[in-house]
């Protein structure tokens, strides 16, 4: 019982890297329809810059918070002058974009900081938590919290302002919305942006756990896109749940299916995705949408 | 003779020496007598960019040379490339250095799979394959590739110390093992079970393994210690190594701990995992580690300094790769020195199969570069040493795999 | 025949002839490099039946590409197969794994079909670790190049060649015809309109899943005839960047053509490693800024711009 908890706990603070992630990814499709690949390099970059702040002695949270404001004027910055060109190419003319930018933001973060890994700091207490047998690491809570609060935040955001109100009716209704005096440009920009700041934030509770190389993100972009895909891309909130229960499950059955141990746990996870989109082709929380003829 | 034969001679005079001779002034391939030209590859970009480092290393050590003097009125030309870790790029960059740019030999190739990829071409083409960057047992066979060479002792080398260790000292040893899933994890993994032998290895109780993209390994960790192990092989990059560490260190498993040489380096993973969670480690040895402080003041480790500062100023003082490349750098030296004024690829291949008893000096004391006609694992000695919290204070003798 | 089918023609077999006359004239490593793009360009045409023509969305294509490679290297290494059968086994095999796979896929749209064929290629490296036994693990299996057959003396790397150029050239025709013709224009309605082509009579669910399968065939060709071409197989090779510049390579070669995968080949295998020569520090952020740049310039491939540019030309003309 004792293991099955602990595992469950892993994969719980695993999960929650993992869904953070995903939540960027999420909110990028949602305001632009388009998946961005570079969203984990965007992280990265963000994070890097974060550890100069620190390393030229600015205390944590003024370094947090204003990596969190620079990565969200980039996000800006990136999809105005990066994305704008090719806005109404074919969908994947700008999946190519990105793979381009995540690309360049890979190779510049090593060149310009070298591929060495870099241990990156925690606001959160070092010494572990333990109830009863099972110990939680204080950062690991400490991130799923965070991720949390973040979800909390953009679900009042979208929901209760004026300006969420305005992001969402340019993302459903880009048209329409135009003609209600929607600036919907500017309403894509800014998709970024949050999302660019969301990564930021997600990269920062990452960092202290896998240790900052610009390697750091590629890896779990791979189970953010499963995190996303199981909980549905059009739920923030299922992306969420879906990367928990890819943490979750994919340690369970490391632990307990014998004959595929951890070779095969990265199959596992990935096998969840198509076994669930055949049930559910949307995702478990996400929309089925639906065509008119 | 008709008009015909001797415009037809004239032509071969005229376009004969175009077609038969190779570059000006070559006097082998890729050689002239103010040039040595040598080739490599290093993963530059991709999954294991953080080895692209010994290829700058190796770039600044031949600038230094060069510096210097050169070989024998000869100087460095090294030639590079990116392949990304990706076998299929490999074998296209060098088949470009050894077809297209012509170089004398292949030096320093990084990585398993990647040299694997090129090994019976190498040999084929008879192209010196020199100091492969691999711990891999596969190098050293000189009867059926004798044009290939390793340099460094082997994993398997290291994973047979590990389990004589476990057999002579630990009076009930059940072992757990945590390994990266690919040849580098498996080959240390065969060494500890060939160590061990058919009975020993009932000793291992649980193996967990991990891939590369994962961010974690928390929950192997936690399966180890719940196996009730109390000796943890640990065969991991750094960036897991000290997750491994730290966790141990977390949950309550103290276990006889055997980090791999790999992620050895005090600065780059000890310090990052905890040095008190670090105490009481165990690794091999054989270079001096730049970021354990009974080195400051050797000479050695300041010349290497020194030679950081000067050559190579945006590389990382704490990262063992680049003493690592210095070393292998001055072993090529030394070989290229004993050829004299024949660089033909057979003489360099025969001089390096020819290194006695070569004494580097960021080498531990005690450990020397040594080859022969069948022997091509020029280093095969290693040290073992305990973390005591603030360095790795080596103790007992050097074992020599060599001598079996 | 019309003006403009008879360009087309004539260019066709000029560059054939082309094509033909590079082995006597470029060194044997050049050769190499080409008959990668011909490999690279028999994929490309494979995943873009799939995804430009049918539109279904495939990043994981390097999966198809892993298995033909696979497949030839375990007949030739473990029975002894001689290399010209291993071609059209991996071929078929890819066909049946391609139409077994879009069976299900038929559930997926769009987004969740891509990600779900992602996870595919994702997977790979890790289950070719797994069957150690059959596929050497990481290891990987070492080849012998082939060389040429008795009487023509061929360097092994011209004849691979040729034996490339000659797959190429039949699986293009075989393409063209396909994609020209009735079940061509099956393909494409079920992109453009799916409801309307069912309503026409077109059997959706069969012909998706067929055209899953033949792209597969396609791309599983590629990788037989690169495990011949490299001699070499192991799981690092067929990681989640190969589906990624397969995508690349149709996307800049142009959707939608067939063309355009030869256009796309020789940009995947050459760019890289230009990038290369312009910065040693940083190639990859340059190939970013390629691919960037391009899609600016060429939204629609560079069959698209060639065929805007071609447009305007006869507008002019007049």
């Amino acid at each position: 019982m004792e293991i099955f908890l602990q595992q469950v706990v892993s994969g719980l603070a695993t999960g929650g890297i993992y869904g953070s992630v995903a939540l960027a990814l999420v909110m990028i499709y949602q305001a632009t329809d388009v998946v961005n690949f570079a969203q984990g390099e965007m992280a990265m970059f963000s994070t890097y810059l974060a550890w100069s702040m620190l390393n030229a002695g600015v205390p944590y949270w003024a370094a947090f918070f204003a990596t969190l404001a620079v990565a969200f004027v980039c996000g800006v910055v990136i999809e105005r002058v990066v994305i704008r060109p090719v806005e109404n190419a074919p969908v994947l003319t700008i999946v190519i974009v990105c793979i381009g930018l995540l690309v360049i933001l890979n190779s510049v973060a090593g060149w310009i900081y070298s591929y060495i890994q870099k241990p990156f700091p925690s606001p959160f207490p070092e010494k572990p938590i333990t109830i009863g047998n099972i110990f939680f690491g204080a950062h690991d809570l400490g991130a799923l919290g965070v991720t949390l609060l973040v979800l909390l935040l953009l679900y009042v955001f979208f929901r209760y302002t004026t300006l969420g109100l305005a992001m969402r009716a340019a993302a459903q209704n880009p048209v329409s919305s135009r003609l209600c005096g929607i600036r919907v440009g500017w309403m894509l920009a800014l998709g970024w942006g949050l999302a660019a700041l969301v990564g930021a934030v997600a990269g920062l509770m990452i960092a202290p756990i896998v240790f900052l190389d610009p390697t750091m993100m590629s890896g779990i972009l791979i189970y953010a896109f499963a995190s996303a895909t199981l909980g549905g891309f059009t739920s923030p909130g299922g992306a969420v749940l879906g990367g928990l229960l890819v943490g979750v499950i994919e340690n369970l059955v490391g632990t307990y299916v014998k004959f595929i141990g951890t070779e095969l746990k990265l199959t596992v996870a990935l096998a969840m995705i198509p076994v669930v989109l055949l049930v559910r082709p949307s995702g478990l929380f996400g929309r089925v949408a639906v065509h008119r003829v | 003779m008709t008009r015909r034969t001797i415009v037809a001679l004239a032509l071969v005079a005229a376009l004969g020496p175009l077609l038969f001779a190779g570059p000006a002034g070559a006097q082998w391939p890729g050689v002239t007598p103010t040039e040595i030209k040598i080739g490599n590859t290093n993963p530059y970009s991709g999954p294991a960019s953080a080895y692209g480092t010994i290829g700058k290393a190796l770039t600044a050590y031949f600038k230094k040379v060069n510096d210097e003097g050169g070989i024998n009125g000869r100087k460095i030309n090294f030639v590079t490339l990116d392949d990304g870790y990706s076998p299929p790029k490999t074998v296209e960059m060098v088949r470009r250095l050894v077809e297209q740019d012509q170089v004398a030999f292949v030096f320093q190739t990084l990585g398993t799979p990647t040299n694997s990829a090129i090994h019976k071409y190498l040999n084929e083409q008879k192209v010196p394959h020199l100091f492969v960057a691999t711990g891999a047992t596969k190098w050293g066979d000189p009867r059926n590739f004798p044009w290939t060479m390793g340099w460094q002792p082997t994993y398997q080398t290291e994973g047979h110390i590990y389990a004589q260790y476990v057999l002579k000292n630990v009076p009930n040893p059940k072992i757990g093992i945590l390994y990266q899933n690919d040849d580098y994890g498996k080959d240390y993994v065969k060494g500890l079970k060939d160590g061990l032998g058919e009975a020993g290895r009932k000793l291992i109780v649980l193996e967990q393994s991990y891939e590369v993209t994962d961010p974690t390994i928390d929950s192997q960790i936690v399966n180890l210690k719940n196996s009730g192990a109390n000796v943890f092989y640990n065969v991991t990059i750094p960036k897991f190594a000290v997750q491994a560490i730290k966790k141990s260190h977390d949950i309550g498993w103290k276990p006889l701990h055997l980090l791999n040489n790999v992620s050895a380096s005090v600065d780059v993973v000890l310090k990052p995992a905890g040095l008190e969670a670090s105490r009481d480690l165990i690794t091999a040895l054989y270079l001096k580690d730049p970021t354990d402080p009974q080195w400051k003041n050797d000479q050695g480790m300041k010349d290497w300094l020194a030679f950081m500062q000067k050559y190579y100023p945006e590389g990382n003082t704490k990262d063992a790769f680049n003493v690592y490349a210095y070393t292998v750098a001055q072993g090529l030296v030394h070989v290229l020195k004993q050829c004299g004024n024949d660089l033909s690829r057979e003489n360099v291949m025969r001089q390096a199969a020819n290194i006695k008893n070569l004494s580097l000096p960021l080498l531990l004391p005690g450990i020397k570069v040594n080859t022969g006609p069948t022997d091509f694992y020029p280093i095969e000695q290693e040290q073992l040493a305990r973390f005591d919290g603030e360095r790795w204070a080596l103790f007992g003798e050097v074992h020599d795999a060599g001598k079996k | 025949m019309s003006r403009g089918q008879g360009w087309r023609r004539a260019i066709v077999l000029v560059a054939i002839a082309i094509a033909c006359a590079l082995p006597f004239l470029l060194s044997n490593f050049r050769l190499f490099q080409f008959t990668q793009v011909f490999i690279y360009a028999i994929a490309l045409l494979g995943l873009n039946i799939l995804t430009g023509f049918n539109g279904q969305i495939s990043l994981g294509h390097g999966a198809f590409y892993a298995l033909g490679a696979y497949t030839t290297a375990i007949m030739i290494d473990r029975w002894s197969v001689p290399y010209g059968w291993t071609i059209p086994v991996a071929g078929l095999l890819c066909l049946t794994a391609g139409f077994l796979f879009g069976i299900p896929a038929l559930r997926l749209e769009g987004l969740y079909l891509a990600l779900a064929t992602f996870a595919l290629a994702l997977a790979v490296p890790q289950i070719l670790k797994y069957f150690e036994h059959w596929t050497g693990g990481s290891q990987g299996i070492v080849l012998s190049k082939p060389g040429a057959p008795l009487g023509l003396t061929l360097s092994p790397d011209q004849w691979l060649y040729f034996v490339t150029l000659g797959v190429l050239i039949l699986l293009f025709v075989l393409g063209a015809n396909l994609l020209r013709g009735r079940t061509g224009r099956a393909i494409v309605a079920i992109r453009d309109n799916p409801i309307a082509a069912q309503a026409m009579g077109v059997n959706g669910a069969l012909y998706k899943s067929l055209t899953f399968g033949v792209s597969a065939a396609y791309t599983g060709v590629a990788g037989a005839l690169s495990a011949l071409a490299i001699a070499f197989v192991a799981p690092d090779a067929f990681n989640v960047f190969l589906s990624i510049t397969f995508l690349v390579g149709i996307v800049i070669g142009g959707l939608a053509s067939i063309s355009g995968a030869i256009f796309g080949g020789l940009f995947v295998q050459f760019v890289p490693n230009w990038a290369q020569e312009i910065s040693k520090a940083a190639p990859w952020a340059i190939y970013g800024i390629f691919l960037i740049v391009f899609m600016y310039a060429m939204p629609r491939g560079i069959v698209g711009a060639l065929r805007l540019a071609g447009a305007r030309l006869a507008r002019f003309r007049g």
